[in-house]
């Protein structure tokens, strides 16, 4: 069942659109990733689903109410992780969790909540106090304290460092293993990639493409390249002749070996077929970068 | 316990851990009393004031003082780096709106100030035998009108202050004035009637004025009380339409 459905969305700010027709339907249980360069509108989509913008046209759904109409109950049902949202300076971290929890009409166990997210030992410190991690991991927390069957978690891992980032990924998988569906806003290629279930690629106010990771990359791009180092000399032809071959070529020392299907599979056959063994094999594969690359005609960074 | 509740007893707790604030706003307004009152010449019937206790004029205005110091350099500043920060924006996203925030900070602010000028009342009248106000009700309602002026200069102030430190400083630059007008320098019986004309129609001239004719026994003049109401609607509707969440 599809628990957010957002049709035909546009949103303006004076004459520039910022979101053009944008949709896309989320199902239950995914991690659904909007992913695109700063300024595509992925943050202006989110902030329609979350009921914080009024859309200019278009229709959103989320478990079938507007939130347009029905904010009151949306509230309820959808926590929101905002970029660049704090807390009072002086406020401790379980006094945080015990006032927003009593906003809702059925809060989670907030204690439960800081142990799954370790911050049970911060419970008594105050937010300044707290690392860039662990307001992030916070801010997880008190998007999750009104048990909220949607969560729309923006630019989440944005100003984290790297392990800080892996941590915040385990977190987001354990989330949903609790039965939320998370709608994430990143402009990560490796978070998206590791992430999502499905992902919808914004460019410029409109959805380019949408797809599994997998489906993104192998649509634009399924060409493979074996680089080995051949532990004995091997005619080119032996290669050449496969079918999976496209191309032979040398670098130094090594051979790069491109081609398509089932490639790895079809070169060691022919080597160990020649006795030759490949020291340093390696298998390079289009990544979701270099499908960004064809859909937008430019890297996400520029 | 309602929402407005416990947020309420979040921002009095939050209000509590700012030491400088709690000095400044809390604790500053009744020690000057203590001060000015230590001067003998104060506390003696004076010859300027036709015959009036200087302690006894000065009452009034450090009550207002007290209320102009929350408004000002309190609430203001609070509101306006809640926006910065993005505390009102996150409120938007719980079922709570952010204008219950909004109306804890209010609350506690009235509140904390009542204390502040009951505090300094009960000083006047122990330590330098000032009579409390004879029309407590008038002086109440009073102090309400006064306040409501006061905290809709805040807000407005909050509304236009892009942030928290901006909020402060046009607070500081606003206090100063309207504590002049008040007669915390040259009590109103003392201006000359220049001053006194601009002081009457001044948010905290018609306070004090308001205030010193229920601590005599009298009702607020409607001079005073149109001010006081103007000055709401004044700042308190710009207020209301250009405040932003975020």
């Amino acid at each position: 069942m599809a628990i957010i459905e957002v049709e035909n969305l546009v949103k303006r700010y004076g004459d520039h659109t910022a979101v053009d027709g944008v949709g896309f339907t989320v199902e239950q249980g995914e991690i659904f990733g909007i992913l695109g360069p700063n300024g595509a509108g992925k943050t202006t989509t989110v902030e329609c689903v979350e009921g914080l913008r009024v859309p200019d046209g278009g229709t959103i759904r989320v478990c079938g109410i507007d939130p347009r109409r029905e904010t009151g109950e949306l509230r309820q049902l959808l926590g929101a992780q905002l970029q660049e949202s704090e807390l009072p300076d002086k406020l401790e971290v379980g006094e945080a969790m015990e006032l927003y929890g009593s906003f809702y009409r059925d809060p989670a166990d907030w204690r439960e909540l800081l142990a799954m997210l370790g911050l049970t030992d911060k419970i008594g410190t105050r937010f300044r106090r707290l690392s860039g991690g662990q307001k992030q991991r916070l801010s997880i927390a008190l998007a999750l304290i009104g048990n909220p069957r949607v969560a729309v978690l923006d630019e989440l891992t944005t100003g984290l460092d790297p392990q800080a980032r892996r941590d915040a990924w385990d977190l987001i998988e354990r989330v949903r293993e609790r039965g939320v569906t998370i709608l994430l806003v990143t402009h990560f290629m490796e978070e998206a990639e590791r992430l999502c279930d499905r992902l919808a690629v914004i460019d410029s106010g409109r959805v380019v493409a949408l797809d599994t990771p997998a489906g993104l990359v192998s649509s634009v791009d399924d060409r493979q390249r074996v680089r080995f180092r051949p532990s004995a000399p091997l005619d080119h032809s032996v290669l050449t002749a496969l079918p999976e071959v496209t191309s032979v070529d040398r670098a130094g020392d090594q051979l790069v070996v491109t081609g398509t299907g089932n490639l790895l599979l079809a070169v060691t056959t022919v080597l160990a077929r020649n006795q030759v063994t490949a020291a340093g094999l390696r298998v390079e594969q289009a990544s979701l970068d270099d499908a960004f690359v064809a859909l937008t005609g430019r890297t996400i960074d520029s | 316990m309602s929402a407005l509740a416990r947020l309420t007893v979040a921002e009095t707790k939050l209000f509590f851990r700012e030491p400088m604030l709690v000095f400044f706003v809390l604790a500053f307004p009744p020690l000057l009393l203590v001060v000015l009152g230590a001067f003998p010449a104060l506390r003696e019937p004076s010859a300027d004031l036709d015959g009036a206790r200087a302690i006894t004029l000065y009452l009034p205005i450090i009550v207002a003082m007290g209320l102009a110091m929350f408004a000002l350099n309190s609430v203001s500043q609070l509101l306006a780096t809640y926006r910065e920060k993005g505390v009102l924006r996150r409120m938007r996203t719980t079922p709570v709106e952010p204008r219950v925030l909004l109306g804890a900070q209010l609350l506690m602010s009235t509140v904390m100030s009542v204390a502040t000028m009951v505090a300094v009342l009960a000083i006047g009248r122990v330590m330098y035998d000032v009579g409390l106000p004879r029309q407590p009700f008038a002086y109440l309602v009073a102090y309400l009108l006064t306040a409501l002026a006061m905290f809709a200069i805040g807000l407005l102030v909050a509304s236009f202050a892009p942030t928290g430190k901006s909020a402060g400083a046009i607070g500081t630059l606003l206090f100063f004035p309207i504590l002049f007008f008040a007669g915390l320098w040259v009590p109103r019986a003392a201006m000359n009637d220049v001053l006194r004309k601009i002081s009457d129609f001044t948010p905290l001239g018609a306070g004090v004025q308001s205030l010193q004719d229920a601590a005599a026994g009298h009702w607020p003049q409607p001079l005073q009380v149109a001010v006081l109401l103007g000055w709401t609607i004044v700042a308190g509707g710009p207020a209301a339409r250009y405040f932003r969440w975020e």
